[in-house]
């Protein structure tokens, strides 16, 4: 039963990570690079611009909901489990949502690295 | 991809592991947080190394935005994922601990899936359309907001 709860929790991070991550590069491209927009009108506006989308609003709230999941899930199940296992599906989750919500071109070598570095936090995290 | 933006990928792995650092650091120091007296955690701020951290962690927030501004996320996931491999090595070479074999795999993986994301674009170039509309937007936010393009 507590390793129920505990993989609902990691998946409750990786979701709550994923969309987080997914709709702040989303709110990012929308403002626009962000170093040449400051050469053109200057950081203070920049910010503004930033604060002022919605989008950044939701992926801060989806990346809290993310860190309050991982104290629940640290509550149930031992952090040598929960930290590498929602590290590295994160990893794999974000280049599925990425394709399909951020239309990224994530090709074979996206593919693989991605792959990599999750098998190499799940070890190094382990 | 420039200097300045390989910089901003730096500055990503660079915060994010010495804010974690300094926060693991700080809240070793001021203890276990019992469940019923969850309000300490905010005392635990009066810790300079969890002060530090928390700044050096915005520094990490404000940098991965300024990076996905102009890169895919899936270009600047695996920058963050470097910080694990950066932390290892601080463990092996400064705090001298004993890494197993199979973390150094780990560290082999993760560092050979960031060359492989490194050597691609950064950015999809998005066939008109998408590109163009966000363009157009960002033309007209800059035109509402009083300047000259």
């Amino acid at each position: 039963m507590r390793d129920l709860y505990t993989w609902g929790a990691i998946f409750a991070i990786v979701f709550a990570s994923v969309v987080g991550d997914v709709l702040l590069s989303h709110a990012m491209k929308q403002v626009g690079d962000v170093g040449a927009l400051r050469r053109r009108i200057g950081l203070a506006r920049v910010i503004a611009r930033t604060l002022s989308n919605p989008n950044f609003f939701f992926a801060v709230a989806s990346m809290a909901a993310a860190f309050f999941s991982l104290l629940f899930a640290l509550s149930w199940g031992d952090v040598s489990l929960v930290a590498p296992a929602a590290a590295s599906l994160t990893f794999i989750a974000n280049a599925v949502a990425a394709k399909i919500f951020l239309h990224e071109r994530v090709d074979r070598r996206r593919w693989i690295a991605a792959s990599l570095v999750a098998a190499g936090v799940a070890l190094l995290a382990g | 991809m420039n200097f300045r933006k390989y910089l901003v990928l730096a500055g990503v792995t660079v915060f994010a592991v010495a804010g974690d650092s300094m926060l693991s650091h700080g809240m070793k120091q001021v203890g276990a947080i019992s469940l019923h007296h969850l309000q300490s955690v905010f005392l635990a701020v009066a810790n300079p190394w969890v002060a530090l951290g928390i700044l050096f962690l915005l520094g990490f927030f404000a940098t991965y935005m300024t990076a996905l501004s102009w890169a895919d996320l899936t270009y600047v996931m695996p920058a963050t994922a470097l910080g694990y491999v950066l932390l290892a090595l601080v463990a092996r070479f400064v705090l001298h601990e004993h890494i197993s074999p199979l973390r150094w795999l780990g560290i082999v993986l993760i560092t050979a899936g960031v060359g492989f994301v490194a050597g691609g674009p950064a950015l999809t170039e998005h066939p008109l359309g998408e590109a163009a509309k966000l363009a157009e937007k960002s033309r007209a936010a800059a035109v509402a907001s009083g300047v000259e393009v």
